[in-house]
């Protein structure tokens, strides 16, 4: 500690008490700055948004420029198809890397190397992981696609349900595993079955929080899935997906599109607060509490 | 205890599931004879070992860890072969050169990696305060009933997408700068050439104040974490020495937390570093240097956003891969760098640092 002797003259005490009310201040202020741009951007996007969402956003594809009207069924659709693609890619693979963590590796050299690549993953920026996946399937295959955008979306899932599912898996009782074992259920079912399910809230949250993360990502998309003005479902073809769409929008010199981008962001806002206040109710409810 | 491959199936005489003995365990006949076999162990052994499926179970796991090896290196193989041509052209030159020239083939970095660094370190300078601010309220001074929702809220901002927060800078963010508060910096502080020339509200500012916004979650989340993680006797001895509440926090909580909020702040910076679509709608676009705050800039995340769709000849993209490969490596050892530190902190107290 510090080797400061405080003499205890009326002075000294005013002016830390004074300090102490200051430093208080201070953090009281910047929580309010902090919270001050939230709730504009919140509000903002709320007015913006909301005044240009109708129905003709959810069913129309857009119109080309100086027709009014129009609307993002086709990004949405697309944002649908690339997440998709990108849980079939991202989950499995997170979930088992989870387990080899939690359950076979523990503790070992390997488990300990894979966890250090997975945050490395987690750090990688997203335009990186564009052109990463440009290189490995766009140029190959000579052509954009939504299958490249999904893959890429996946990637980026992995390292979030990679960590979230071991922390969970880690949270089982050794008790549960034991009286598994002890019935005579192989190690691989009683992974499954048991541990697995048991903590299922747990994982499930993380593919809700890694879906949530990926769903408004657009760097990784500009070279892979590219976007489209149409209606496209083929896997082989470029695709519209929301965020891209904003963004051309929102960088666009027309009123009309600047509308739809504010009621496109509103739609994305909506979509991954829900799930987030989703997934903090259920971990707050502490469902893997029953288990121990 | 260990409980991975072996094969329980056959229960050991040993009975200890602890202690286990792979031998006896999977080949039942070689273990120490019971006196008389139980109908249940008769059973068991009807239904065969399933060594083999555990084993193969285990391998795939195992393979499907080894996939995310398996993903960083071919991302760096891939960024490294596709910028093989640049760096044979350039070398190490390409970092110091500020020359950006598709049309004649000349391309350095410089401009990119100044605008990357300025944005970033100037978002940090502007989220620090707020960050560790925020995070002292919530933990030390916070009244119960609010520390949930404000956390909630602080959390939100993470999960808010970086298209939105590029949308909202330009709408918002961008003319109120360019309104209000950048007149007011140039009266103020225009004398030291930060904020100087045209004021077109895009630019280097505003890049580094929607930086802000957006690493500020990052940081006091994590150094929040931190700081919840020094124990309360600490708080107690220095409250029973007569230390008033802030000076409490000095001493005992951000001296005791001090390597993981500097670990959180490197992390927020590699944020920062790769963030692409809010900086790209805001910071202007432009491959200069300029001592002006106010002057447009450009980043290395940016100029791969906007150009790379667009390059039309191998040397032109293979020099925006070389700034993309550049990026990695920094994010990585930042990366890693900031999680060591954190995880040098957070270590001896698993269960307080959640």
């Amino acid at each position: 500690m510090a080797t400061t002797v405080y003499k205890t003259s009326a002075y000294n005490r005013i002016s830390r008490q004074l300090s102490d009310y200051a430093a208080t201040g201070l953090s009281i202020l910047s929580t309010i700055l902090v919270v001050a741009p939230l709730v504009a951007i919140f509000v903002y996007l709320i007015y913006k948004g909301a005044s240009s969402l109708n129905l003709a956003f959810f069913s129309q594809i857009p119109k080309p420029v100086g027709e009014s009207g129009g609307g993002m069924a086709n990004a949405i659709f697309g944002s649908g198809v690339l997440l998709a693609i990108g849980s079939v890619v991202g989950v499995p693979i997170g979930i088992a890397g989870g387990i080899f963590l939690a359950e076979f590796g523990r503790g070992g050299r390997l488990a300990n190397a894979v966890r250090f690549t997975a945050d490395v993953l987690n750090g990688v920026p997203s335009i990186v992981m564009g052109i990463s996946v440009y290189s490995l399937i766009v140029l190959p295959q000579k052509h954009f696609s939504a299958l490249s955008g999904g893959v890429a979306l996946g990637i980026m899932m992995i390292p979030t349900i990679t960590r979230t599912t071991e922390e969970m898996l880690l949270m089982v009782p050794h008790s549960i595993r034991e009286a598994a074992l002890g019935l005579g259920v192989p190690n691989w079912r009683s992974v499954l079955a048991i541990t697995l399910r048991t903590a299922s809230p747990g994982v499930i949250t993380g593919c809700m929080l890694a879906f949530a993360r990926v769903a408004g990502e657009t760097a990784p998309l500009l070279f892979t899935a590219f976007g489209n003005q149409f209606w496209s479902a083929n896997l082989n073809q470029p695709i519209a997906a929301l965020p891209l769409q904003i963004f051309v929008y929102a960088i666009s010199p027309y009123d009309e599109w600047h509308r739809l981008a504010w009621a496109g962001a509103l739609v994305l806002i909506v979509l991954i607060v829900v799930s987030v206040a989703l997934v903090r109710y259920v971990t707050s409810r502490g469902v893997l509490k029953g288990a121990s | 205890m260990n409980l991975n491959t072996q094969d329980v199936r056959v229960a050991s005489p040993a009975g200890s599931s602890s202690s286990f003995d792979p031998a006896s365990a999977t080949v039942p006949g070689t273990a120490k004879p019971p006196a008389e076999i139980s109908p249940i162990r008769k059973f068991l052994q009807s239904r065969g070992s399933s060594a083999g499926i555990d084993k193969a179970f285990a391998g795939l796991m195992v393979l499907c860890a080894l996939v995310i090896f398996a993903i960083v290196a071919l991302i760096l193989f891939e960024l490294i072969a596709r910028s093989r041509l640049s760096i044979a052209k350039f070398g190490l030159t390409f970092f110091f050169r500020q020359a950006w020239d598709p049309v004649s083939g000349q391309f350095g970095a410089l401009p990119f990696i100044y605008g990357t660094l300025v944005s970033s370190l100037l978002g940090l300078l502007i989220a620090v305060p707020l960050a560790v601010g925020v995070a002292i309220f919530l933990t030390e001074m916070c009244p119960k009933l609010l520390r949930g929702p404000l956390s909630f809220l602080t959390e939100l901002l993470a999960a808010i997408p970086s298209v939105v927060y590029g949308l909202w800078a330009v709408f918002v963010l961008v003319p109120l700068l360019r309104e209000h508060v950048n007149p007011v910096l140039a009266k103020l502080l225009g004398w030291t050439g930060l904020f100087g020339g045209p004021n077109y509200g895009i630019g280097m500012l505003a890049a580094g104040v929607i930086l802000a916004i957006m690493i500020l979650p990052v940081i006091s989340s994590l150094t929040r974490e931190v700081m919840t993680s020094v124990p309360n006797s600490q708080r107690e001895a220095v409250l029973a020495l007569g230390a008033t509440r802030w000076e409490m926090i000095r001493m005992a909580v951000l001296r005791n937390a001090r390597i993981g909020i500097v670990g959180s702040i490197i992390l927020g910076l590699g944020r920062a570093l790769g963030e692409t679509m809010a900086v790209t709608m805001v910071i202007g676009n432009r491959p200069e240097i300029a001592k002006s705050l106010f002057a447009p800039g450009y980043s290395m995340a940016s100029v791969i956003a906007n150009e790379f769709s667009e390059a039309s000849d191998d040397l032109y993209l293979s020099a925006l891969v070389e700034i993309g490969l550049a990026l990695f490596l920094v994010t990585i050892v930042v990366n890693a760098l900031a999680r060591l530190l954190v995880w040098a902190v957070t270590r001896g107290t698993p269960a307080q640092a959640h």
